[in-house]
């Protein structure tokens, strides 16, 4: 591997003048308030800071996270990964395989310790030794642990790599398991969803090798400028959920018209992601425009909050399948008629009973 | 001339006597107030909240006309508020009020009489035992129940009520900053409202439970209990204690 291009040898490259070059370090200086000396560090910062290094590991997973990534529209992904990143391990897209492939992940290692970033698509399953994701004759977990003790962060792709995704549905037999129940002592950035939206990654991307470093996160480890806020809040179909105007079934009249998922189970009001303002495709639609409830596949668990088409969520820890509303109503109708019956049992047992014998006899 | 005897300064027209019984003040003011306030409040809650998991039928015409939805969750927002402050205030008065204001809110586990009394109170329920014993404030049973379901229970909703409350008002509202660590708990909020759900259920079944017991015991027990939560005052209706 030859030395790593820096921001102004891609530039030059691909076309640009010096001179352009000079202008745009000052007018961004400049924008930014930076001073008389701003402009230089630019230029000195662009000139000599190396692209940052990528390795794109893939575990358990069906590579819709790469398929996303591929479609980004802003910024395209060629210019993601062949000006700003130095994307040097991707199996599935690299011309490389086989022994050469691995020599890289070795190489990128000793050279760049403590510098690149680890994407991780999919996750380790861990039972049987992790026996189950096989990379390069290996257990994948092996190869993942190996490689993040090295790396500088960690971005862990889609539902898989963040929260475990369908293999980690329930009974989970193969104990997948996600990045940052195994790699405890990197930080580690979340981007959910099954798939992401190609512009959250490409833009969760541009932030880190723009600023050095890993944007803004809540919680749970997602970056908040694109999860801060439900896929509900931001939805176009919301006047209708406030005026209580639902799709009741699929085939009917509000459906055609557009109106409210919320009773046909879309998950919109507990799922954060940016699927109603970026949408897919560049920007050509998301699944509520295209008249499907959200399915929430950006949320822990998904898989398990199921029915998708239904509001409320099964409950199956009592042998059958069940929701809040049945449990609640068969608990209350118990708890009733247990009432109703003991009512019963005590007016009875009254009748026999002379009013005045109801206080202990006098000592 | 008919002379009416005045026997303790109580009397019937018919100049018989009638007999003095034994009341003890129990629930002071604000306890009275705060009892009917959040009884209210809950009977909002139970119906509002049932409607927002499972919405009437849909209204027609533009929705710009309409704002159904929009006036259940204020009313469940509001009676929620309501609940919330009034759950403060009362342990506010839980420390400045009188001895039976803190009951609900400790459960005196090392004593063992008090455990006697829950088995007693048990055995009158099931029937085994022939009279009921009486008490100041709560019996044993209705203590435990107190704590347990209503006191938990309420502090329960309020804290994922809040937390829930917290995904429209923001991530940058005191909500989500007071009460967003139930996320970290629950990462996934489609839980938390199962369990907000759940959470009602249980009340509901506190509730049906607490209105038949005070119905039953009131008649039952000799002593009053429904009136008492009107009046503060707790009867005993035996002659001559």
């Amino acid at each position: 591997m030859s030395v790593a291009e820096t921001f102004y040898d891609v530039i030059r490259r691909q076309g640009i003048t010096r001179r352009s070059f000079t202008k745009f370090c000052s007018l961004t200086a400049a924008s930014m308030g930076l001073g008389a000396t701003g402009a230089a560090n630019v230029a000195n910062a662009l000139e000599t800071k190396p692209r940052v290094p990528v390795i794109w590991m893939h575990g358990l997973e069906c590579t819709c996270c790469s398929e996303s990534f591929i479609r980004s529209a802003h910024p395209l992904v060629k210019d993601v990964v062949l000006s700003m990143i130095s994307l040097d391990y991707d199996d599935t897209i690299m011309a490389a395989a086989g022994h050469q492939a691995d020599a890289i992940l070795k190489e990128t290692r000793e050279k760049y310790k403590g510098q690149y970033i680890l994407a991780v698509e999919g996750n380790p399953p861990l039972n049987e030794d992790g026996m189950f994701c096989i990379d390069g004759g290996r257990p994948f977990v092996e190869k993942l642990k190996e490689m993040a003790a090295d790396a500088s962060a960690i971005i862990a792709w889609g539902a898989c790599a963040s929260w475990g995704c369908v293999q980690a549905a329930k009974p989970n037999p193969t104990q997948a398991t996600p990045i940052d129940k195994v790699i405890t002592n990197k930080p580690i950035i979340k981007v959910p969803g099954c798939p992401p939206i190609a512009e959250v990654m490409t833009g969760v991307v541009t932030f880190i090798t723009t600023f050095g470093r890993l944007p803004e996160l809540d919680r749970q480890g997602r970056p908040l400028m694109f999860y801060s806020q439900r896929i509900h809040d931001k939805c176009y179909r919301r006047p209708h959920f406030d005026a209580g105007q639902f799709v009741e079934q699929w085939d009917d009249q509000n459906a055609r018209e557009g109106k409210c998922l919320y009773k046909m189970g879309c998950k919109g009001p507990t799922t954060y992601n940016a699927c109603s303002t970026v949408r897919w495709n560049n920007g050509v639609s998301f699944p509520i425009q295209s008249g499907h409830g959200c399915i929430g596949c950006s949320e822990d668990g998904f898989w398990d909050k199921g029915p998708f088409y239904e509001r409320l969520s099964n409950i199956n820890h009592f042998g059958v399948e069940s929701n809040a509303d049945k449990i609640g109503l068969a608990a209350a109708a118990v708890v009733g008629v247990g009432v109703a019956a003991h009512a019963a049992a005590t007016a009875l047992g009254r009748v026999t009973v002379k009013h005045d014998d109801k206080a202990p006899p006098k000592a | 001339m008919n002379v009416i005897t005045q026997v303790n300064d109580i009397s019937d027209s018919h100049g018989e006597k009638t007999v003095a019984r034994r009341t003890v003040y129990v629930y002071q003011a604000p306890v009275r107030i705060w009892h009917w306030i959040n009884a209210l409040a809950m009977m909002t809650l139970f119906v509002t909240g049932y409607l927002i998991g499972t919405p009437p039928d849909s209204v027609t015409g533009e929705a710009s006309a309409h704002f159904q939805m929009g006036y259940i969750r204020f009313a469940h927002f509001s009676a929620g508020q309501i609940m919330a402050v009034g759950f403060l205030l009362r342990i506010y008065w839980a420390f400045v009020g009188n001895a039976h204001s803190a009951q609900i809110f400790y459960i005196p586990f090392w004593r063992g009489d008090f455990w006697k009394g829950v088995l007693h109170e048990i055995r009158w329920y099931a029937f085994l035992e022939k009279y009921p014993k009486q008490y100041v404030g709560h019996n044993p049973l209705a203590h435990t129940m107190m704590f347990l379901v209503f006191t938990l229970g309420t502090l329960f909703m309020i804290v994922t009520g809040f937390a829930l409350y917290s995904e429209g008002a923001g991530r940058s509202s005191w909500q989500y900053k007071a009460f967003g660590w139930v996320f970290s708990i629950f990462p996934n909020s489609q839980d938390v409202h199962t369990y907000h759900h759940l959470g009602m259920w249980a009340l509901v079944c506190f509730t049906i439970l607490h209105i038949y017991a005070a119905v039953r015991e009131d008649i039952m027990s000799r002593q009053s209990m429904i009136s008492s939560m009107i009046s503060g005052e707790r009867q005993f209706r035996d002659e001559d204690i």
